[in-house]
């Protein structure tokens, strides 16, 4: 016998997997589209140390002359990316799974601590509840980041219906900047995310798709049945 | 707080049977989904372009989704929503100029222009620059927006739509559901939606930076239509026509949204 732990609801498993996918085409059809005005870069006092994007990447990931097209695929995977992250939004706030997600007192002490550990300079972890404080901040993030692009991208959308919503971003111009930085934002969180979970493991991957974990026996809790002992 | 997680995070023990048992749901669904999610998006990125028509150059599924998002965004909005305007002083002084589509034919004379208004009853009516510089003026300093994403402060002035509607006796051919403009060659051509066309900030424009247009920006006519991208927004204007289906759109033809609304 073996000791589980329900970990990930359904309906949050549901919501990542399908928005993994759909992001990924908001993020190469954007790219499609942006290749229309690459005019951004990374520019210190006149030297420009980056520009997005060296026409190599480019040709790489066959995005040029592509505009029209880059258009239609992001004005139809928006609404996938927005209704599912709609709906995962209500779900964590009705189902109350937003208490074991959103950053409380301690996390932004904690977080420091995860960040130390996970680099191998300090060796204590601090407490891990189902997300552990770095975890909080970085998906409470992603999500706030996710309605950011939502709203940028609707003030880019429509800036003439919806006016007020270009004028909270700070204007047309800026709030396309501002969707550039988020996109960014994804694909350094994705890079992240990804080599820690492949550092956490097949366990920890598998409560993601399949909802439980495997609870090893480190920390012995009291739950053992004489029917167990047989077992073993 | 604790409550709701303790609950959720009791230990309970299983089998290596049900452990595996239930990986195997899991996966499988998790498989399964992921090869329907695959499919679907090879269906579409493999599915066909649309007949060429008065759009063309789309998938058709994705064509369905610019034409339905259109309906979507013009039932439910208000299209008497203005365009922010600036002061002058934030006008640029180098208007960008992007393309010349239209305007390409060297033995073009800008003194035998004239503007043909297509009316309803089949006859035609042809004015002058002057007849247009008569009636009352209007300006716009506005951010011009262009579909590959640059936008610009720019000043223009000119006659405003429904102005020239209504001062020409043209509200029956105004009630009709479309507008085409065309270059006097007719390699340009757009199609707008009227009320677009006839938004209190459209206008027929004839100077920029308080100067005649320059030849690049479409001499002697433009059209200036701030609710819309730029591709809408067409130079040196030869006719006008109205109609109940869409009229002919360049851009449209090639893949883009025939709306373009802002």
């Amino acid at each position: 016998m073996k000791a589980i732990r329900e970990k990930h609801s359904l309906a949050m498993r549901w919501a990542h997997w399908i928005n993994f996918p759909v992001l990924l085409i908001m993020i190469w059809s954007g790219m499609l589209i942006y290749w229309a005005n690459d005019e951004y870069s990374i520019t210190i006092f006149g030297h420009t140390f980056f520009h997005f994007f060296p026409d190599p990447f480019y040709k790489f990931l066959n995005v040029p002359q592509r505009l029209a097209e880059g258009m239609a695929f992001h004005f139809f995977s928006m609404w996938f990316f927005a209704i599912n992250g709609l709906l995962y939004f209500l779900y964590t706030v009705i189902s109350g799974e937003w208490r074991q997600l959103v950053p409380n007192r301690r996390s932004f002490k904690e977080a420091w601590q995860v960040l130390l550990h996970d680099l191998h300079i300090r060796k204590m972890l601090p407490p891990q509840d189902k997300y552990n404080a770095a975890q909080r901040i970085a998906y409470t993030s992603i999500i706030i980041m996710g309605f950011g692009s939502l709203i940028t991208g609707l003030a880019i959308y429509k800036p003439v219906q919806f006016y007020w919503v270009t004028w909270i971003c700070g204007g047309y111009h800026l709030a396309r900047v501002e969707h550039f930085i988020l996109t960014a934002g994804y694909v350094l969180f994705f890079i992240i995310h990804l080599t820690q979970v492949v550092i956490a493991g097949w366990n920890n991957f598998r409560s993601v798709v399949a909802g439980f974990e495997i609870v090893n026996n480190d920390h012995p809790v009291n739950i053992k049945t004489a029917d167990d002992e047989k077992s073993i | 707080m604790k409550n709701q997680f303790s609950k959720k995070s009791e230990l309970k023990l299983v089998s290596q049977k049900q452990i595996n048992r239930r990986n195997f749901v899991a996966f499988s669904v998790f498989g399964g989904v992921g090869a329907l999610l695959y499919g679907g998006w090879r269906w579409l990125y493999k599915s066909p372009e649309e007949v060429a028509g008065i759009t063309g150059g789309a998938r058709k599924p994705l064509r369905r989704a610019l034409n339905q998002n259109e309906l979507i965004f013009k039932n439910t909005l208000n299209n008497n929503h203005l365009v922010q305007t600036y002061p002058k002083s934030m006008a640029a002084k180098n208007v960008r100029v992007n393309s010349n589509i239209g305007m390409e034919d060297d033995d073009y004379d800008a003194n035998k222009w004239s503007l043909v208004i297509n009316k309803k009853d089949g006859t035609q009516l042809k004015l002058g620059i002057e007849d247009l510089r008569a009636l009352p003026k209007t300006e716009i300093v506005f951010d011009f927006k262009c579909v590959e994403g640059w936008d610009q402060i720019s000043h223009w002035s000119g006659v405003k739509f429904s102005d020239f509607i209504n001062h020409y006796n043209l509200q029956e051919e105004a009630s009709l559901q479309y507008v085409g403009l065309a270059t006097p060659d007719e390699g340009y051509y757009v199609g707008l939606d009227m009320p677009s066309a006839m938004h209190p900030q459209t206008m027929l424009a004839y100077e920029v930076n308080d100067q005649p247009l320059p030849g690049k920006h479409g001499s002697p006519l433009r059209l200036i239509i701030p609710v819309k991208y730029g591709i809408k927004n067409l130079k040196r204007i030869g006719s006008i026509s109205f109609s109940d289906q869409r009229p002919p759109d360049y851009w449209a033809e090639q893949g883009y949204d025939y709306f373009s609304g802002l």
